[in-house]
């Protein structure tokens, strides 16, 4: 495999709903975002793989429909891993760069879940007709019951689960691409109507449409390109059970921890709390975040609920996670693992909206299914781990 | 203002269960829940599959296991969803015993009107016991919900 970096970033305002344009009007306005950000044309781009979750959408395949604005001519694929699709597209988009075989090639994920009435419909034939589908499980109590071992076995509290969103919303005030846009405290977090026990309103994702495009390109590509490139330094991915009773221990995330440990791994890290500066983790629910940290080295198991509290993971705090504001404030589905490794990046370019000081080695996390996929990659302002 | 267009997916379909799982589904017609013993790592897999997906070898060693457990999580919800039953109800994972892996299933029998106090009931560990259907179809909906059990 050889050297690759991100070269270009660029989102869309995400929104409930963007009445202005079409599906493919959206992928073209984060690839040309994202082509400007690089300061390069179509004409540089080799190859184009494309992120989507069917059917949120409302159209089996918009791939079809989008890749009129994803290379017209070019290569061209379409990846889907449920929640895991936009970090999926980046791994599929950077292996395409690393194998050798494109020299320049765009991640972009567009989906459009504020245009689907009830989202609910169609996460419900996302699960097997034959033992689950009848069992009453949304997507958001299949986080509650990952909130109520923690709870239980930990005994994580709901202030420490609200300091999440409180956090993730003042992140997301800064960051101009965010969906919702309002400050909270932890008063507002805990009276806000309970979902599916113990998880409030407000610790859960919206639904949100938009497109975001991500841009390899091999290691004499990038520096020509540009002087900043966020280098790769490693990606890994996981498959776990399907069925979500099989997983031994709600409490702890034990796919995501081996696929962190494949990831420091590769990337030469010893230990993530010194070696990473920030992180955008998929935590569309705050327990989420809690179970994340804790998979992934940044808390021992059962003390990721203090980070939040105690300002650690804030932006001005040891190990700021999500300063995007992320997937709690903005959630368009198959393009949210995309949004995490564009920001990752920015970060460590050091043109991020809510910029950490300093940030040279920063995670981009997605989980996807029913809490069955991960993805990770990790990018640096440096090409090898620096210590 | 843009033109907004309306749309609906209404598309039938007839699923197979496979051959395997039928056998599960003929035996809740007599209020057994069956599981299958992985031959390598001898986990007994509730639902039971043709394979196991740690070991990749066939399962064909059928157990029965209780209709009994306990619970290993549960959650309430209070939100109305299309296509989910009316809320507020009660969903958790159940450890059958016999069983390796969780089943997810109903809760039942507890006020769930206040989720903190339900939770009391329904805490990780409580022994829940199944409450069938009258005349059992073969479904997985012949079992309505697991309710705790009184120690």
């Amino acid at each position: 495999m050889r050297r690759a970096a991100v070269i270009g970033v660029g989102q869309t305002k995400f929104r409930t709903r963007r009445d202005d344009k079409t599906h493919p009007e959206l992928t073209r306005e984060a690839v040309s975002r994202a082509l400007e950000h690089a300061g390069i044309t179509m004409d540089d781009v080799d190859a184009f793989v494309f992120g989507t979750m069917d059917p949120f959408d409302g159209i089996n395949c918009p791939d079809r429909w989008s890749s009129t604005a994803a290379g017209f001519g070019k290569p061209f694929m379409k990846i889907s891993t449920g929640g895991t699709t936009g970090l999926t597209t980046g791994i599929a988009a950077y292996q395409h760069v690393a194998s050798g075989l494109f020299d320049v090639v765009v991640a972009v994920c567009t989906q459009r879940v504020g245009e689907n009435v009830d989202a609910q419909p169609v996460l419900n034939t996302a699960v097997d007709p034959i033992y689950e589908r009848h069992s009453g499980v949304g997507a958001i109590s299949v986080a509650a019951i990952q909130a109520t071992v923690h709870m239980q076995k930990y005994g994580t509290t709901e202030e420490q689960m609200a300091w999440v969103s409180v956090k993730d919303h003042e992140n997301a005030l800064k960051n101009p691409y965010a969906h919702i846009k309002k400050k909270i405290g932890v008063e507002d977090v805990l009276s806000s109507p309970v979902v599916s026990s113990p998880l409030k309103l407000y610790e859960c994702c919206p639904r949100s449409d938009g497109s975001v495009a991500v841009i390899f390109a091999s290691e004499e590509k990038a520096e020509q390109i540009r002087d900043d490139p966020a280098w790769i330094l490693a990606e890994s991915s996981i498959s776990d059970s399907y069925f979500v009773g099989d997983r031994p221990d709600l409490a702890v995330w034990d796919s995501l921890s081996i696929a962190g440990r494949r990831l420091y791994r590769l990337a030469g890290i010893d230990d993530p709390k010194k070696d990473i500066d920030v992180a955008e983790l998929y935590s569309p629910f705050t327990i989420q975040e809690i179970l994340e940290l804790e998979a992934l080295g940044f808390a021992e198991k059962g003390e990721g609920a203090k980070l939040a509290e105690e300002g650690v993971t804030f932006v001005d705090g040891d190990m700021p996670t999500n300063p995007s504001g992320g997937v709690l404030c903005t959630n368009p589905i198959g393009a949210t693992g995309l949004v995490r490794l564009g920001e990752a990046s920015l970060q460590v370019m050091g043109e991020a909206s809510n910029q950490v000081d300093g940030a040279e080695v920063a995670l981009a996390h997605a989980w996807g299914g029913t809490l069955q996929f991960h993805a990770l990659m990790l990018v640096s302002s440096h090409k090898k781990l620096r210590r | 203002m843009v033109l907004r267009i309306e749309a609906k997916w209404e598309i039938p379909y007839v699923h197979s269960a496979g051959e395997h799982a039928t056998k599960f589904f003929e035996a809740l017609k007599e209020k057994k829940i069956l599981g299958v013993k992985c031959p390598k790592c001898q986990r007994v897999l509730v639902p039971p599959r043709a394979f196991c997906e740690r070991c990749y070898v066939d399962t064909d060693e059928w157990v029965e296991v209780k209709d009994e457990g306990v619970i290993e999580t549960v959650t309430i919800n209070y939100a109305r969803f299309t296509g989910l039953p009316d809320p507020p109800y009660a969903v958790g994972i159940i450890k059958l015993d016999g069983a390796d892996t969780g089943m997810l299933a109903y809760l039942g029998g507890v006020d769930l009107t206040d989720w903190k106090k339900a939770h009391e009931k329904l805490k990780v560990g409580t022994r829940v016991k199944a409450v069938w259907k009258d005349r059992p179809e073969g479904r997985i909906t012949d079992i309505l919900y697991f309710k705790p059990v009184e120690e």
